[in-house]
């Protein structure tokens, strides 16, 4: 029972990260019909936005402090951050807290980045058949992680998660089990509440806004919208902006479960794509399913009782489950019908 | 020669000429060395096996690179059971290769579209990530699967006993160091781009591109369009299993890595790069990614301080710069740049580059533009 509630437990903050990633590649389906394989590529690059926000805070300025001598002789030089020499103990909680606070600059800048990738190249892909769509942000996926790699270098670059979520919540004694059975990250509970405040968001965003009401309508019949005067291009840019964003915060956030290496979003882009056509291609009630079902059966497939069943099926559960769906469910979970079929 | 028609024959004839003469004029390029043109010959079976499923069907595969990887294992255990002969190593490579594409392709063709790229995708991963965990017995896991000294040899061993150290490889008797080796690949080579050929221009080879212009008239039609799938499919898979049967020829060593879907990726980036559905066109993309990932790849700072050493020095150290992120560790950022400039500007590949430029050319020389037009491929 514990074992099972702990591996529950687990699938959930992946199931979050899966969910995330495939919701904003369904948006960027649902209203553009281009298949973007550089989504993967956003993730990696929103993950390198709370890398570039900690290097940022832990600029050094150099003091040299005449009195204390190195063991060499010299004067003693003592590094200390800006924002710390600056601001004392609020340098501090800033430094600590640099992950959360990578959040308020992903989203610009994580906005900026897929609009300016809409207009510039997206755009001209729109008629174009989708394998040349996958092979054009394909193309541009590898581009967009070799730049990363060169400013970055190629090796994963940890983050440390503030050190008041650092610790393990004993979720067992919560909820009246022993003492220590339980025992989840907290890290891992805020991931998985922040990919569900983000999810409610972007799903009231579609529902209860004129703008969201207005892109659902593109989304069923985009010719008809266009010709009741709404711009409708422009509005699924933006949609295309939010889902880079998405992509982006998922990414800010699964730095401290996963250092960001610049091959990230090539690692993650597979299985969100798996998770896409898992829920059904279009679908973003099924994205998010599929995100969760899939994060959850992963867990459950590393236990040690499953793995002495089928050894090794940990490993390729996920890719078992998509082709299982596949065959029996053509169209996925919650596939539309006619989205993507031939 | 056997109904070709006679620009086929030409094309095959300078297609031959132009490979087996490569030692020569690659040498400018610094790329004239065995190893590198017998990756060359592999790699080009690899893309023109794909060319005839992602090329005359339309369906594209994700995981191809797991037929090659699975050509490698078979080819390294035949060496370690039988014999160190590539000659038998290649046909078990081949035969294995081929039932792994039965069965893979017997299930993922029931879907089509990015449903197909997914299903491959998904086995592909499978057997990547089971070669790494579960079956390590038969891939010997992360090491790779390598020959050793206790292996049994059985063929080799009726003829005589086991010298000192590793063996090396042999084809037919012929050591496969040097430019045997490439010769042989290339032999090899040509046999299958001939083979290909044939194929594009046989009632079947019409039969797949029907498949990809307009698979539910080929079923009206009356036909069953799956099995000629299939069979395309199985094709290009003992194509893959070739490859890779002739990697571990050059060298005897399997990898699990061979099969990621990276590596899948890549001939993907080949066919397309080159020009999809033609026949030079992926053995082109081959040869450049290729000769991208070990020529330009090498490329360092040393290499650029000489060629720019014309600049004064304030100049060439930025420019030197610039060229250093394209170059050497950052030669993927190149590849992509071009991919995706080949991918917007020409859907074709460079093959229609070249066709594009026959046509000025002959529109120049008065007439022939229309001729040149009948050449090109089918649109989608």
């Amino acid at each position: 029972m514990e074992a099972i509630l702990l591996q529950f437990l687990n699938g959930l903050d992946k199931g979050g990260a899966y969910a995330l990633i495939a919701l904003g590649l369904t948006l960027v389906f649902g209203t553009l019909g281009v298949v973007n394989f550089a989504h993967g590529a956003l993730f990696m690059l929103g993950a390198f936005c709370a890398v570039t926000l900690r290097n940022l805070l832990l600029l050094e300025q150099v003091t040299v402090d005449p009195d204390q001598l190195t063991p060499w002789g010299t004067p003693l030089e003592i590094k200390t951050p800006y924002v710390i020499a600056w601001f004392g103990e609020f340098g501090n909680v800033l430094v600590d807290y640099s992950v959360p606070i990578s959040l308020v600059l992903a989203i610009p800048v994580m906005l900026f980045v897929g609009i300016s990738m809409e207009r510039g190249l997206i755009k001209h892909f729109y008629k174009r058949p989708h394998a040349e769509q996958i092979l054009v942000t394909f193309g541009l996926a590898i581009v967009l992680q070799e730049i990363i790699k060169a400013v970055f270098g190629a090796n994963p670059i940890p983050q440390p998660m503030p050190a008041a979520l650092g610790g393990a919540a004993d979720i067992g004694a919560v909820i009246g089990l022993h003492a220590g059975v339980v025992v989840y990250p907290w890290w891992r509970l805020a991931y998985f509440l922040f990919s569900l405040i983000v999810l409610g968001g972007v799903f009231a965003f579609l529902r209860f806004t004129t703008f969201g009401m207005v892109v659902r309508a593109g989304m069923a019949d985009r010719e008809t919208v266009g010709l009741l005067g709404i711009d409708i291009d422009r509005r699924f840019t933006i949609m295309f902006g939010i889902a880079a964003v998405v992509a982006g915060l998922a990414g800010v956030m699964y730095t401290p479960l996963l250092p960001p290496s610049f091959h990230l979003g090539m690692d993650f882009l597979v299985l969100s794509f798996v998770v896409v056509v898992v829920g059904g291609m279009g679908s973003l009630p099924g994205a998010v399913l599929a995100g969760f079902l899939l994060g959850l059966v992963q867990s459950f497939a590393s236990m040690n009782e499953v793995k002495s069943i089928f050894p090794g099926i940990d490993q390729i559960i996920i890719y078992l489950v998509a082709v299982v769906v596949l065959l029996t469910l053509p169209r996925g979970l919650l596939g539309r019908r006619g989205v993507m079929e031939s | 020669m056997l109904s070709m028609s006679r620009k086929d024959v030409l094309t095959l004839l300078i297609f031959t000429a132009v490979v087996l003469t490569m030692p020569i004029w690659l040498a400018p390029f610094g790329a004239a060395y065995p190893n590198l043109l017998q990756k060359f010959m592999i790699y080009a079976i690899f893309a023109i096996g794909f060319n005839i499923l992602f090329g005359l069907t339309g369906y594209l595969s994700f995981g191809h690179a797991a037929f090659l990887g699975v050509g490698s294992y078979a080819a390294v255990w035949s060496f370690k059971l039988f014999t160190m002969d590539g000659l038998l190593a290649i046909v078990f490579s081949v035969i294995t290769a081929g039932v792994f594409a039965l069965v893979i392709g017997y299930i993922s063709l029931r879907r089509s579209g990015i449903y197909f790229s997914i299903l491959t995708l998904a086995f592909a991963e499978m057997s990547y990530k089971l070669a790494y965990s579960v079956l390590t017995p038969i891939t010997n896991g992360e090491t790779g699967l390598q020959l050793s000294l206790r292996d049994p040899r059985l063929i080799d061993r009726m003829f005589g006993p086991a010298g000192d150290g590793l063996p090396s490889t042999r084809f037919l008797g012929l050591d496969m160091g040097g430019y045997t080796g490439f010769y042989v690949c290339a032999a090899i080579m040509l046999i299958c781009f001939f083979l290909a050929m044939r194929i594009a221009g046989s009632p079947f080879g019409m039969m797949l591109k029907g498949i990809k212009s307009n698979q539910t008239r080929m079923n009206y039609t009356g036909f069953n369009t799956r099995p000629y799938a299939l069979a395309a499919f199985v094709i290009s898979g003992m194509y893959a299993g070739l490859a890779g049967g002739l990697l571990a020829v050059a060298d005897p060593l399997a990898g699990a890595e061979r099969m990621q879907w990276t590596a899948s990726g890549e001939v993907v980036l080949m066919t397309i790069l080159g020009g999809v559905g033609t026949l030079l066109g992926p053995v082109i993309g081959a040869w450049i990614l290729k000769y991208f990932e070990n020529i330009f790849s090498a490329f360092n700072q040393g290499i650029l301080d000489h060629n720019f050493a014309f600049l004064p020095d304030a100049v060439r150290e930025p420019v030197v710069w610039v060229f250093g992120q394209f170059v050497g560790e950052g030669w993927h950022l190149t590849l992509g740049l071009v991919f995706m400039a080949v991918v917007i500007f020409l859907p074709g590949g460079l093959m229609e580059g070249v066709r594009r430029i026959n046509g000025v050319l002959r529109r120049g020389g008065g007439g022939g533009a229309a001729r040149a037009k009948t050449h090109m491929q089918p649109a989608e």
